[in-house]
């Protein structure tokens, strides 16, 4: 097996052992990306060849000092553009960050260093994470590992067509209305979006804050429960981080459901769900009832309701998150322009890409004078409602099962034309958001196009474990399957 | 009931969001808002009355900084990142006629 | 005849708490760094970085609200207000627009036409903003962060007052308030203390109040009457001549003596305010306010009736000397060094305030040790130096913050005690001026002062007046 086809957490324990050193992994990883990037396009920066083994040995170093002997020691990773790296650019795939150099790290990038993970460069998403196929990027689409025609899914379609594609061994993301579980889902990787609060937001450029969750997306639930252990933290800098009782998500990787209960919302099943799609996950709830889950079906109610509060909330928080960028402390400024007001207009209706901006007028109207009750106190109030909903179906389960994504990828340059479309396809994702639920997208299956399907598993506040128990339980079921693509390294694994 | 955004709304919004539309781009955005408020306008069959807004999930509050100062100057590295700056402040076009 | 119209007036107060750190980073808040060296990714508005609330800036703020009467929101939030300019790095402000911290307060006030409440609608926490500075050289302005961040108060008060003298005196109670409790240092003219006027007129016995105008960018008490004075002629004006009162935002000019406004296109003032989800809630328990409250400082009455007490100083004293905290930590401070408290209150309410009028200081600016006057005070007592030297030492300590006993060493002022030397400048006076000395003995008594003053001069000043006044008196008397 190839290095860049192991898990993380596998080639993690094959360095302990040195079995492969940091710079054999993290020059597997490079010529990969050599091999396939021209095809997927998943980077928007690839950190410096030398910079990266110099790294490398350095952090090798420390393993052979005994100083770094966690799982994630050595292990090349990815980060979506995002998340703030010293020193290295910061675009959020847009024009206006395009020189954008930030003089600080994120935490949840911070803690993954601190484990000895050795970062390779900054994925492709979709414009400031707006988007659901990462065609919105001011840097080129990525394409589907799995399809070359078709999208990764969004917004952090980078991150999950690098681990598709073997250009990293995981990968961080984030999620706002599902952008890490339904890119997951189009690139039959497994991705996990954390209770909200419990990964530091500090260092992650904003777009719903109050929905944002940086979240891991690797091969399978080992690793990424490994992956959550090690990026989750309390911290100080960011107010709205959750003082958790349990970090422990590796102690959940346990084949066993017996007796768990399993919730299967039946408006998650209604019109626009591909037939495909729809067999696949009964088929893996019927996997996990024949494991000794308890499934059954139930209606979850409101479900039509999450996606246009979400769209209010939102971009009324990107509105005002996005209103720094003006030409003035960092990133892009306009050529031409005259006095203030010109060069903000400029600089803004350059720097940001259609989708951006649209967003941004949403959420300005939603809140202007006259609208602010009817539209964003109305959402803030339909929130509440759908939390008390989920509230009531985790009294009756642990978990409630289903499909992560109405259908498959579609192909590059479908999606765009319209839309209220796109924004329907994250109907499954979006109310998890709203709730602050941890929510998981695991590979389910692909459908006759061989386009994976995910499975979504969704879970009460702060019970990752009982998602990530279901995930792993299931995956045992199945083996984990990588795109063929045309072009590729060589290279097996020791 | 169909939303109706006038240009002069339009134009209202781009002020407030500092955003220049060309006119191709306006008529589309125009557009595209008038369905997703049509959209969002589902929100009114709910009956929400009595439901206090929820703008954070879970009830945290008091989260507090000593008042220490722990912050040094990393003035001239945060400057790099300034389109236009001089003798350390960034440079703006004037602000004031 | 000419119709009567009353003034309504509210004033929206913002003062700099008195914090260490920024209100949501921990960078200095210290006056007179170079530009943007008090900065971090926060109080620059860097993407990615997040508001912590400095806990000082609700305890000030609870304090505050306290001292003036105010109701308290025990659970109050952030709100972020949305607007482009340069010296706001985010392009929104956080502030609290719908659950402000403290409400329903008032203070009263005392002017020639009586005491009088003024009613406080809200207190509430903000940031400031950066400092603009127009280029010289080049079309441009160049913004500096570091008061970016610094906390805020803003004190809204009820349209209760009806001229500048009240709105003066509204102002000074607030800022005596405020430094008592050392939430602030207030001072006007450094920004620390700024207030916006909301003005309207209306025709006396009419039922509605008129459109009022907000004025900004007023920095100092003479401002603020002549920004007052200048916009009810303005408005009447407009009145009479059948125009309407816009309701605008106006900036005063403090050269040019008018205001003029603000509006543009550009300016919609639609602030979108909305819960700023980056911060949480704040919840303030009964024990919390119990604590601020047992907290709270000696403020100014009590401290007048301690003065009077402990100190035995006349009422007017003590009301002068506590009538800025400033002040009266300078007495008491003196006071306990040299314990002659009447003495030292003395000091204040002659020299000092003196010097302050004619230098056109507040009694804030005061910037000498409380240990020279202390020393000052001893040495005069002592009869080292004379009262005139005196006051000549005290008016290097007023402006230089010297110490006295060095200075006096220095300048050789100390009074000669050394009888049988003044006996002999005496009597070469007494020798040098022969008609003097017959005016005196022919009964024109006030001749002596002549001579006292002529030896006073040939003393260069060091002797005691009246150490001089009874040698003179022995010698023309013997004579």
């Amino acid at each position: 097996m190839k290095i860049t086809e192991l898990t993380a957490v596998t080639l993690g324990k094959k360095i302990k052992a040195k079995e492969i050193t940091v710079a054999e992994a993290v020059s597997a990883v490079l010529e990969q990306i050599e091999a396939v990037e021209g095809d997927v396009h998943a980077y928007v920066t690839r950190k410096d060849k030398e910079k990266v083994l110099k790294k490398a040995e350095e952090i090798q170093a420390k393993i052979d000092a005994g100083e770094l002997d966690g799982p994630l020691a050595g292990v090349p990773v990815a980060v979506k553009d995002n998340m703030c790296t010293e020193g290295v650019l910061t675009t959020c795939s847009s024009k206006i960050l395009s020189n954008f150099k930030p003089t600080y790290t994120a935490e949840a990038v911070k803690n993954l260093e601190k484990a000895g993970a050795v970062i390779i460069g900054k994925t492709n998403m979709d414009e400031f994470a707006m988007g659901s196929t990462t065609e919105t990027s001011a840097y080129g689409v990525t394409r589907n590992p799995w399809n070359l025609e078709h999208v990764p899914g969004g917004s952090s379609g980078g991150s999950c067509a690098a681990v598709a594609a073997g250009e990293c061994l995981f990968a961080l993301g984030s999620d706002t209305g599902g952008s890490i579980r339904q890119p997951s889902s189009f690139c039959g990787v497994t991705g996990l979006k954390p209770t909200y609060g419990t990964v530091s937001r500090y260092g992650l450029i904003a777009y719903g804050s109050s929905l944002d969750q940086i979240g891991p997306v690797a091969k399978d639930v080992t690793d990424c429960a490994t992956i959550l252990e090690a990026i989750a933290s309390y911290d100080k800098k960011d107010s709205t981080s959750v003082k958790r009782e349990d970090y422990d998500f590796t102690s959940a990787l346990v084949d066993d459901v017996k007796g768990m209960r399993i919730g299967i919302p039946r408006d998650y099943f209604g019109e626009g769900l591909d037939p495909e799609v729809k067999e696949a996950i009964l088929a893996a709830a019927k996997v996990l009832e024949e494991k000794g889950a308890i499934v059954e079906e139930f209606d979850l109610s409101l479900v039509e309701y999450a996606i246009p509060a979400y769209y209010v909330i939102a971009c009324a928080e990107a509105s005002s998150n996005l209103a720094r960028f003006d030409g003035v402390k960092y990133g892009y400024r306009a050529k031409d322009y005259e006095g203030l007001h010109n060069m903000y207009k400029k600089t803004r209706s350059e720097g940001f890409g259609a989708e951006v901006k649209r967003r941004i007028m949403l959420g300005s109207f939603v809140l202007s004078s006259g609208y602010y009750d009817a539209y964003y106190l109305k959402a803030l109030r339909t929130k509440a409602l759908i939390k008390k909903t989920f509230d009531k179906a985790f009294d009756k389960y642990d978990v409630i099962l289903g499909p992560a994504a109405p259908n498959t990828a579609p192909k590059i340059g479908d999606s765009l034309s319209d839309p209220l479309k796109m924004y329907l396809g994250d109907i499954y994702t979006i109310s998890v958001n709203l709730a602050g639920l941890p929510g998981m997208s695991v590979p389910c299956g692909r459908d006759a196009k061989g386009l994976p399907i995910g499975l979504q598993l969704i879970g009460d506040c702060f019970k990752e474990k009982n998602i990530i128990r279901a995930a792993y339980a299931y995956e045992q079921t199945r083996k984990y399957e990588a795109p063929k693509l045309a072009k590729t390294a060589e290279g097996e694994a020791k | 009931m169909a939303n109706v955004i006038s240009d002069e709304t339009m134009e209202y919004v781009g002020i407030l969001a500092k955003l220049e539309l060309s006119k191709e781009e306006q008529k589309a955005a125009r557009k595209d808002m008038e369905r997703m408020l049509d959209y969002i306008d589902k929100l009114n069959e709910l009956d929400t009355a009595g439901v206090e807004p929820m703008s954070h999930i879970f009830p945290v509050y008091n989260v507090f900084r000593e008042d220490v100062v722990t912050n040094g100057d990393d003035r001239d590295n945060m400057l790099k990142n300034a389109p236009a700056e001089k003798d350390g402040t960034y440079k703006v076009p004037r602000t004031v006629e | 005849m000419s119709k009567q119209y009353e003034t309504v007036i509210g004033l929206e107060v913002h003062v700099e708490l008195a914090t260490k750190t920024k209100i949501f980073c921990a960078c200095s808040t210290a006056f007179g760094g170079a530009p943007n060296t008090h900065t971090c990714p926060v109080c620059t508005g860097m993407p990615g970085s997040l508001p912590v609330l400095n806990k000082q800036v609700v305890e000030y703020a609870l304090a505050v609200g306290l001292a003036t009467n105010c109701q308290i929101h025990q659970y109050c939030k952030f709100d972020r207000k949305n607007y482009f300019y340069p010296d706001n790095p985010q392009n929104y402000q956080i502030s609290q627009l719908y659950l402000p911290i403290c409400h329903d307060g008032g203070v009263e006030i005392e002017t020639a036409g009586g005491k009088k409440i003024i009613g406080i609608h809200e207190i509430h926490m903000e940031e400031d903003a950066g400092k603009l500075v127009h280029d010289e050289w080049e079309d441009c302005s160049l913004v500096d962060y570091n008061r970016s961040g610094v906390p805020l108060i803003e004190i809204v008060s009820e349209p209760d007052m009806r001229s500048a003298e009240e709105v003066i005196a509204y102002l000074e109670k607030l800022r005596q308030i405020i430094q008592y409790l050392g939430a602030s240092d207030c001072k006007l003219q450094e920004g620390s203390m700024r207030a916006d006027v909301n003005l309207s007129v209306h025709e006396v016995g009419a039922e509605k109040f008129g459109t009022r105008t907000e004025m900004k960018n007023l920095n100092s008490f003479k401002a603020i009457a002549h920004a007052i004075e200048g916009e009810r002629e303005r408005q009447i004006e407009l009145i009479e001549a059948g125009r309407k009162v816009i309701q605008e935002t106006r900036r005063w000019d403090d050269n040019k003596e008018s205001s003029f406004t603000m509006r543009s296109k550009e300016d919609a003032q639609d602030y979108r305010y909305f819960p700023d989800p980056d911060l949480t809630p704040v919840v303030i328990s009964d024990e919390w306010i119990a604590e601020v409250k047992a907290r709270q400082p000696e403020l100014r009455s009590e401290k007048l009736e301690r003065y009077k007490k402990e100190f035995d100083i006349p009422d007017y004293d003590a009301q002068i000397i506590t009538n800025s905290k400033h002040m009266a930590d300078l007495f008491e401070a003196a006071t306990a060094i040299c314990k002659k408290p009447k003495k030292v209150s003395n000091w204040l309410m002659g020299e000092t305030l003196r010097l302050l009028k004619e230098n056109n200081m507040d009694p804030e600016d005061l910037s000498f040790a409380p240990e020279n006057l202390a020393k000052l005070v001893d040495l005069a007592d002592a009869g080292t130096v004379n009262s005139s030297v005196a006051k000549k030492v005290f008016e290097q300590i007023f402006k230089e913050n010297v110490d006295p006993e060095a200075y006096i060493e220095e300048h050789g002022l100390k009074t000669v005690n050394d009888e049988g030397a003044l006996k002999a400048t005496i009597e070469q006076i007494v020798s040098e001026n022969p008609q003097s000395v017959a005016d005196y003995k022919g009964g024109k008594k006030k001749a002596i002062g002549f001579l006292v003053g002529q030896t006073m001069k040939a003393m260069k000043g060091k002797a005691d007046p009246a150490s001089v006044n009874k040698i003179l008196k022995e010698i023309l008397d013997q004579e």
